[in-house]
């Protein structure tokens, strides 16, 4: 019997040298170079991440809520932890509330919905799609993970530094951020940055990797025209991220220098802190940096949405049992917005003088590229008519991504109309807009995702009833997060005051402020929504449903052709696709979804 | 399922994978030289007036040693040269001469970092020193009789030392006058070694080496070099694996191994090719 084994497997591993070989916990999950472990390691991470940046935010929005009062249970915590001077009485003084609010946006931007995005769903499903047996480099893989877990902890551990974490905002602006700690040469502005460059080290091997991947190991008959969507989008994030984090990393630079080694790439001439002149040389340029971080800051938008939709037309595809409309006018979409979030960038800096003509212009390719972003969406909508539509839990967290992120993309053009932009920059508005692109837009595809290849994952199924029960909260609740947010906008509440705008607003417009009362009662909601989320996903690894199949869902593409849960190297046989990716309901076919491997 | 194409071309696209992936990361690398090179234009053109270039002292122009400049861009087009003779010495089965070609590119590499490294000392060593009623000189600085040490940065002068020290004055080795486009002045009879000038320090303005602090310029151009400098030790520490250690693999798969030469000469060029544009823009223009 023994001998049977060991002949079965060493001739199913042909051309191994390594046959027998069974890895330790360390090379299995630590040190591990297969894409899909890579791809639950960064998962995991980055959920963990998540949910530290929304605790952050909950701190804050109890306080904006109820300015003056302790905040509960963690207002002590908080106090001892970091010091009176910092949670005075368990309130968030002026500057632990900047710190919180720069954490949250660069936790949640760089640590948790990038890496969810492109790190976990990308690595995961992206070779199983293109029928490949790993990425180009398993090793450069492994490195992007250890990398960018080092980056977490040195952002996380900046929180203990003397004088606090960063607190200019996730866009660090300059010369602020150079100044807000002269006490503390090494600062926790210096954490952040040497935190970003390793996290840009991160996902610069990512997005060489991906597409290396997808240009190379496409299996036979993979043309780029048969490939899913969701690798497409992929693809265009990862020139996105090859492309525009490079620039930040040298504004990055800039920036460490003119703290450690007092420059002054960013500090013009005759800067006066609280009274007294910088001892700089100064000569430099405050619209530099915003320049070099927008020029990032901008292609970020479009990495943290183009793979949500990616997942949402997976997971649309498959539940309205329908090919996607307009495949290919979606394809041709997602590359002009790539092309084109490139050169949109100073519409972020309408307001810093840096001229009519130039605001002209980048007004201009602004409102250009709603065009193929509104192409895509209603491709999506399109997708929808005349589908018996299954209402699980994926589909109807990617039904309701496409008018959340609706909300968000056309709540964005009087943003992006220099006149307009004028009235309701930095205000509420400004927040509410870009939330409910990223919160209930992408976060919702991530769910989608989640319970999308959850059974090809683990090989169980996550519940239904809880799944539901999840959504339906959700969406209740961030829309009552979001939403108000508009109207304060509109009444001109600026995003910055810690006090939730008591000292401006107070006894001149109570709806505002009542406003705020709402909005935080309506996020611990949301916390509460996830709780069925959280339950159901721990429950289902270990006693949700067995699949019955490797394709549970009749799904076409070639990650459900793999084995289940897929081992090492994917596929039992080579993969073959002979087909588009989303054939089903074909007409005389004889069920209705054909798989691209099967043979015609 | 092995990973295919690792060494072997796909039909299709023409190209294995590490080739693929060594083009994707130049072109990151552009993208970040071209954010310095752009930060580089934008702080010179926005300067404020008498500022870059500075009225007083007719900065920054001719701070750069040109001669020594230009022997470096030779010794790095030497390397240039002799990496793809290498791998060309490979793609003809000659495994003695890539080895010595090798070696050649490694050691230009080391001479290459090694001048700059002078170049460097010699900027650290310098001062500027600006005084109150608005002239300014440079030179190199003594400080009761002693030259400050020239890497350690502790060891470094300025103002607020001086004044805490109780140090009554300085003496400076005044280096050439220059005008505007950075040419040394000739004025009939001065002389042009460099004259002793005793300063007190109730006179000073301002004082420092020639560090990033002192000036923007400097600050571009110790981050670009150094970051450059960085990307040459990192490259000629590949290639020297590769002539050593590395070339093991000569043995056991000689064309896995032409293609890691192959790969690690682009990247080799791209480093020589940013030091073809650094030069000019930082030492001529």
């Amino acid at each position: 019997m023994q001998a049977t084994d060991t002949h079965a497997h060493a001739h199913g591993h042909k051309g191994h040298s390594h046959d027998h070989h069974e890895p330790g916990f360390f090379s299995k999950y630590i040190f591990s170079t297969d894409h899909k472990v890579i791809g639950v390691q960064y998962g995991v991470a980055s959920l963990i991440f998540l949910f530290f940046g929304f605790l952050l935010v909950l701190a804050m929005r109890f306080q904006l809520a109820n300015p003056g009062k302790p905040i509960p249970v963690v207002g002590a915590l908080l106090e001892k932890l970091l010091g009176s001077d910092m949670a005075p009485g368990g309130n968030l003084s002026g500057d632990l509330y900047n710190s919180f609010g720069a954490m949250h946006g660069t936790i949640m931007v760089f640590l948790a919905i990038v890496p969810i995005l492109f790190g976990a769903f990308g690595n995961y499903v992206t070779p199983l799609q293109i029928g490949a047996p790993d990425m180009a480099f398993p090793r450069l893989n492994m490195a992007s993970f250890h990398v960018y877990f080092i980056g977490g902890v040195v952002m996380f551990a900046s929180f203990f530094t003397p004088g606090g974490t960063a607190r200019s905002g996730w866009t660090s602006y300059s010369p602020l951020a150079s100044v807000t700690d002269l006490a503390n040469h090494f600062d926790g502005q210096t954490y952040w940055l040497i935190g970003m460059v390793f996290l840009i080290t991160s996902s610069l091997l990512g997005s060489v990797n991906f597409i290396a991947t997808i240009i190379q190991l496409r299996c036979r008959g993979m043309s780029w025209m048969r490939m899913p969507f969701f690798v497409w989008a992929q693809f265009v994030t990862a020139f996105l991220l090859l492309l525009a984090f490079p620039p930040l990393e040298a504004a990055g630079l800039m920036q460490l220098m003119d703290n450690l080694f007092g420059s002054s790439f960013f500090l013009p001439q005759g800067l006066v802190v609280n009274g007294t002149a910088l001892a700089v040389s100064g000569g430099g340029s405050p619209l530099l940096w915003q320049h070099l971080f927008w020029f990032l800051g901008h292609p970020e938008v479009y990495v943290l949405i183009l793979p949500a939709i990616g997942i949402v037309s997976e997971v649309i595809a498959n539940n309205t049992r329908k090919p996607l409309w307009g495949y290919k006018s979606m394809v041709y979409s997602a590359m002009s917005v790539g092309f084109l979030s490139f050169i949109v960038w100073a519409h972020h800096m309408y307001l810093t003088g840096m001229g009519t003509k130039v605001a002209t212009f980048f007004q201009t390719t602004t409102m250009m590229i709603s065009i193929p972003s509104v192409i895509i969406l209603t491709a999506l909508f399109i997708s929808l008519w005349g589908g018996s539509i299954r209402f699980n839990a994926a589909s109807l967290f990617a039904l309701s991504f496409l008018p959340m992120f609706g909300i968000g993309g056309l709540t964005g053009l009087p943003l992006g109309f220099n006149a307009s932009d004028i009235y309701l920059h930095d205000s509420y508005y400004v927040i509410g807009h870009f939330h409910y692109v990223v919160a209930p837009g992408t976060m919702f595809a991530v769910f989608a995702g989640i319970y999308y290849w959850f059974p090809k994952i683990t090989g169980r199924m996550m519940n239904e009833t809880l799944g539901k029960l999840h959504w339906a909260g959700s969406l209740f609740f961030m829309n009552c997060v979001f939403a108000p947010m508009f109207i304060q906008g509109f009444k001109g509440m600026s995003r910055r005051m810690y006090d939730g705008g008591t000292t401006y607003f107070e006894g001149v417009d109570p709806t505002a402020l009542s406003l705020n009362k709402m909005i935080t009662m309506c996020a611990v909601g949301l916390g509460v929504a996830q709780l069925p989320f959280i339950i159901n996903f721990f429950s289902s690894i270990f006693v949700g449903k067995k699949v019955s199949s490797d394709n549970p869902w009749d799904a076409t593409t070639l990650e459900w052709a793999t084995p289940t849960p897929p081992p090492h190297g994917n596929f039992a046989s080579e993969p073959v696709a002979y087909r588009g990716p989303y054939e089903y309901s074909v007409p005389g076919a004889k069920s209705d979804f054909t798989p691209q491997s099967e043979k015609p | 399922m092995e990973i295919p194409y690792t060494y072997k071309a796909r039909p299709d696209t023409g190209l294995y994978n590490a080739k693929v992936g060594i083009w994707l990361f130049l072109a990151s690398e552009i993208m970040l030289f071209g954010a310095l090179f752009s930060a580089y234009i934008l702080l010179r053109v926005s300067a404020p007036d008498g500022f870059w270039p500075d009225v007083a002292l007719a900065w920054p122009r001719g701070l750069l040693n040109i001669p020594i400049g230009t022997f470096n861009t030779a010794v790095l087009i030497t390397s240039s040269v002799t990496v793809v003779l290498a791998w060309a010495a490979l793609k003809m089965n000659n495994f003695a001469r890539f080895r010595w070609l090798m070696v050649v590119t490694v050691l230009c590499a080391f001479a290459f970092l090694g001048i700059k490294s002078f170049e460097y000392n010699d900027k650290f060593s310098h001062y500027v020193v600006r005084l109150k009623d608005g002239k300014a000189v440079t030179g190199h600085l003594e400080v009761n009789g002693k030259h400050p040490g020239f890497w350690n940065f502790a060891d470094q002068w300025n103002l607020g030392r001086l004044e805490a020290e109780k140090v009554e004055h300085i003496e400076i080795a005044v280096d050439p006058a220059r005008d505007i486009h950075g040419h040394v002045k000739h004025v009939e009879g001065a002389s042009h070694d460099h004259a002793k000038q005793k300063i007190a320090t109730s006179d000073i303005a301002f004082l420092g080496s020639y560090t990033p602090a002192t000036h923007p310029f400097f600050a571009v151009y110790f981050l670009i070099t150094a970051l450059h400098g960085l990307h040459v030790l990192g490259g000629a520490l590949v290639l020297a694996y590769f002539a050593f250690p590395g070339a093991k693999m000569w043995k056991t798969n000689p064309e896995q191994f032409t293609n890691r030469i192959e790969v690690g000469g682009l990247f080799w060029h791209f480093v020589d090719l940013v030091w073809i544009f650094l030069f000019p823009v930082v030492y001529l223009l």
